[in-house]
């Protein structure tokens, strides 16, 4: 018994905790302050009541299980040899980030002289007109060394041989992590089965809308008129209609209009002004490099510069290392006196960008166009979700889960396909691994991919994403069983901008013999 | 679907001529066409398509309106930028400037294209300067004395996507197969061009092999910088609707519908009807901040060059569906509402969908129009197209 109030205890610090701060927090404390005011309540009973009230609601934030003694980093990651790769990895970028510094002679972070801030503030809605010489810039990491890392990974507790058997796996992924198959993916998406309407499948044109779409618009209005965040997300799952995704999105990451958010993205944009920082240059290139060539995305050129290097600076962001196995990179700074040195976390938010960051960004530019919104909105989106995929994890929505499932799940269905490309030198993981890393952004034209990303936020797991890549494979598997090299497989996949995502996720979830 | 089409050489007798303006002002007149022959333009199409004649036609069309059904129903008709023709309404234009100090105007030639000889100005004195100016050709001066300019107050305010460089115009496409009575056709598919000037290649560092796929696509020589600057029209009304709500967007889809049917019935009369004739236009419109369509331009000939693979796709659909309709071979009843990706606009009247009848009031019309929407034409086109049963194909 004793046990249970103080468990029930710390999980209650620790969500006020987590709400400090917040819209929500600060409306509890006003009901509270009006409940005690009412005369059933009872100082004695209060904390039964309380207790009684938060497993009524159903709210259930218990923290994960664990041992009481167990250090932090086990609890973000239980595997040694995961938390070990990761540090290693870490040490790399870090290294990489610290050496340009030195070769370039430019300072990690500098304060702009006053002129210099003028002007920026002048040019802040046109960045992208500036052309600074970034040619001595190189991006700290692409994808495809992110890759080698991954796929060095070995279990230690493992015997390998090294005959390739039926049993064993074909994939580049060389541990084991429990993720799911098709059976037991279709238990965790039913929404997505033949016998649901579906935004993506049936809203097309000859389909009348009102089997489905107008009554999914309907009922989208009032999920949106309620503000109600679970019934979003729940909604979702089943498509965002084009012109409610922008309030359904924000309900369910809840990000707020009001005024703290705003003010929190001034400030921002302040410190942006006052100090510029190595990692702007790789944001700069990164832009110019992806998001600037797109087709469709360029237009968003300005506001990916307005989004990232805010977002650089936010040591809000800091918050989600409690869960993300990652340690944020630390550097040393020396003091005014030159005397001391000391370890500063650089950049601020702990995020280093690499090769394609900016395309978290731009399918979201889509939705919002106030930039402090749009912020919210994408600092969200990757404390959630995107900062999984570039960090070593065995989370089931981590990127090498991503990455062994979708190899499984080629393995199991497609073993032709599988066999075929692993004999030509092409492994499918090479092809899809750059997908799996952007979520597909870049990569799917913007409908498709919004509607992708509709059903992350709707089922709360990167799952999708593994399943959406194999899907892709059998799609396009006549064509891929006809090429002889890596760079003709490259060429069969190179073009996704035709592709309809719910379709072939469907068809690949519940249309395929298990 | 064409091999039995042969093409014509010199002097050969011809069924259907693709022509350009400068062969039909040469032939037309002299040329006798069988009933089933078919050329691309209309006699006189520049009374659509010659600014200053355009809004002649304008002008006098919203008059008559607003004689005959009120202020309101005339205030249909102002799409059209305040646009005075020189040098015979300078007097008026003056008039107009000055009444609002400030404003930018601009000042177009009225055959020219591709804005040559385009430029803004804000004081009398400008024009004053331009007019007086030695360094143009003795030719240019003469058009001078000919009504060959248009004055026409600018558009400050222009729809911005997210950004203050990306301003955009809207190249939408109408056939029109007969003027009287009339019957006009609008294409789903266009595209809004972005003026973004500073698409520049410059900074991009061609060192970072890894990424050949990028920095080859750049240094490849067939590169063109035109590409990045197009959105599919489809595009644009997504991130529109994502933006402002599904009815914002329809709305303003049927505010142009309106600038396509009012300026074409304001020219129907003028218009020498040929039942030879068809005509493919480019309209050019451009949105200003509170989504307002506004008609900058009627192009006879629009570009059919294409600038990229998608561009080369895109007109290459809209040529072929211009056959279609055409149907020299003979194959449509007259009756449809949809040809491959063009959908009926007007038809001597407005034109609606069919749609089931228990799903509607009789309020619910909804317009046959569907610019930016989904584009499923071969699917479309081969239902259309299959002979019925005991129907020879010719």
């Amino acid at each position: 018994m004793l046990d249970e109030s103080a468990e029930l205890s710390v999980s209650i610090t620790q969500i006020v905790q987590r709400l400090k701060g917040t819209h929500l927090h600060s409306q509890l404390e006003k009901q509270a302050k009006e409940c005690l005011h009412k005369p059933e309540i009872k100082l004695e009973t209060l904390k039964d009541d309380v207790r009684r009230l938060l497993k009524a609601s159903g709210m259930t934030c218990l923290p994960p299980p664990r041992h009481p003694r167990a250090p932090p980093e086990h609890t973000k990651e239980p595997l040694a040899y995961m938390r070990k790769a990761q540090v290693n990895w870490e040490k790399r970028i870090l290294k990489s980030l610290n050496s340009m510094c030195t070769e370039l002679g430019i300072p990690l972070a500098r304060k702009r002289p006053v002129p210099e801030q003028n002007e920026l503030t002048n040019k802040w809605n046109e960045m992208g007109t500036d052309e600074p010489d970034l040619s001595k810039f190189r991006p700290v990491y692409a994808p495809k060394d992110f890759l080698e890392v991954l796929v060095g990974l070995k279990n230690p507790n493992n015997e390998r041989s090294e005959d390739l058997t039926v049993r064993s796996h074909w994939g580049l992924i060389q541990v084991s992590l429990n993720v799911r198959d098709i059976p037991q993916t279709r238990e965790m998406y039913p929404e997505l089965g033949l016998t649901y309407g579906q935004l993506g499948i049936d809203d097309h044109t000859h389909v009348p809308p009102d089997l489905f779409e107008s009554e999914h618009i309907h009922i989208g209005k009032k999920v949106v008129s309620e503000h109600d965040s679970a019934a979003a997300q729940q909604y979702s799952r089943q498509g965002c209609p084009t012109g409610l995704r922008a309030q359904l999105w924000s309900l369910i990451l809840n990000t707020t209009d009001d005024p703290e958010a705003i003010t929190h993205y001034e400030q921002l944009k302040a410190r942006v002004i006052h100090h510029d920082l190595l990692v702007d240059n790789l944001i700069y290139k990164d832009v110019k490099l992806t998001a600037s060539n797109d087709d469709y995305y360029f237009v968003f050129e300005d506001y990916l510069y307005q989004v990232l290097l805010c977002f650089s600076r936010d040591t809000a962001v800091l918050e989600h290392f409690n869960y993300n196995c990652a340690t944020p990179p630390k550097s040393c700074i020396q003091s005014k006196s030159g005397s001391e040195q000391c370890a500063v976390v650089y950049p601020p938010n702990g995020v280093i960008p690499f090769h394609g960051f900016s395309m978290y960004v731009a399918p979201l530019c889509f939705l919002y166009n106030e930039p402090s919104k749009l912020y919210s909105v994408f600092r969200e989106m990757y404390i959630r979700y995107f900062f999984r995929l570039h960090s070593v994890s065995s989370h089931p929505s981590g990127i090498v889960s991503l990455c062994l499932q979708f190899e499984r799940l080629l393995q199991t269905h497609l073993p032709q396909l599988f066999y075929h490309l692993r004999e030509i030198g092409a492994q499918p993981l090479r092809i899809a691994f750059k997908w799996i890393v952007r979520a597909f952004s870049g990569y799917l034209s913007t409908d498709q991919l919004l509607l992708l990303w509709d059903r992350i936020l709707g089922y709360d797991s990167l799952e999708i994403v593994a399943v959406l890549a194999a899907a892709v494979f059998a799609f396009r598997a006549e064509n891929l069983m006809e090429v002889t090299s890596l760079a003709s497989a490259e060429a069969v996949l190179a073009d996704l901008s035709t592709l309809k995502v719910m379709p072939l996720l469907q068809i690949f979830l519940f249309a395929t013999s298990v | 679907m064409y091999v039995c089409w042969v093409e014509v050489k010199d002097d050969g007798e011809w069924d259907f001529n693709w022509c350009d303006v400068g062969w039909l002002r040469e032939n037309f007149d002299h040329s006798y066409m069988e009933e089933h022959v078919r050329i691309s333009h209309f006699r006189n199409h520049y009374e659509l398509t010659r600014k200053n004649l355009m809004v002649k036609n304008l002008k006098r069309y919203r008059k008559t309106l607003e004689r005959e059904a009120g202020r309101l129903e005339a205030a249909r008709c102002d799409f059209f930028p305040c646009t005075f023709v020189l040098p015979s309404e300078y007097h008026i234009f003056v008039e107009e400037f000055k009444r609002s100090p400030g404003s930018t105007w601009i000042m177009k030639p009225v055959a020219r294209s591709q804005g040559k000889g385009i430029f803004l100005f804000r004081k009398l004195k400008d024009i004053i300067d331009w007019r007086k100016d030695g360094s143009r050709s003795e030719e240019q001066k003469d058009e001078a004395q000919v009504e060959s300019y248009v004055a026409q107050r600018y558009i400050e305010n222009p729809y911005l996507i997210a950004g203050i460089s990306n301003t955009f115009s809207l190249s939408i496409f109408s056939l029109l197969d007969l003027y009287i009575p009339l019957k006009a056709w609008l294409y789903r598919d266009g595209f809004a061009r972005f003026s973004n000037t500073r698409f520049s290649l410059s900074s991009i560092d061609d060192q970072y092999v890894h990424l050949t796929n990028v920095a080859v696509q750049k240094t490849a020589p067939d590169y063109d910088p035109e590409k990045g600057c197009k959105w599919q029209m489809q595009q644009l009304r997504q991130y529109l609707t994502a933006k402002h709500g599904f009815e914002t967007v329809q709305t303003l889809f049927k505010e142009i519908d309106n600038i396509f049917i009012r300026s074409l019935i304001s020219v129907q009369k003028t218009i020498i009807n040929d039942k030879h004739c068809f005509e493919l236009y480019g309209y050019d419109i451009l949105l200003d901040q509170d989504l307002k369509p506004w008609l900058i331009e009627v192009n006879a000939s629009p570009s059919l060059t294409a600038s990229s693979q998608e561009d080369y796709e895109l007109k290459y659909r809209l040529l072929e569906d211009t056959l279609h309709i055409v149907d020299m071979e003979g194959r449509l009843t007259g009756k449809e509402k949809r040809v491959g990706g063009f959908d009926l606009m007007w038809n001597d009247g407005p034109v609606y969908t069919d749609v089931g009848l228990e799903a509607l009031g009789s309020s619910c019309l909804v317009e046959n129009t569907l610019l930016g929407c989904v584009n499923d034409r071969q699917k479309q086109l081969q239902q259309l197209l299959k002979p019925f049963p005991g129907q020879k194909r010719t």
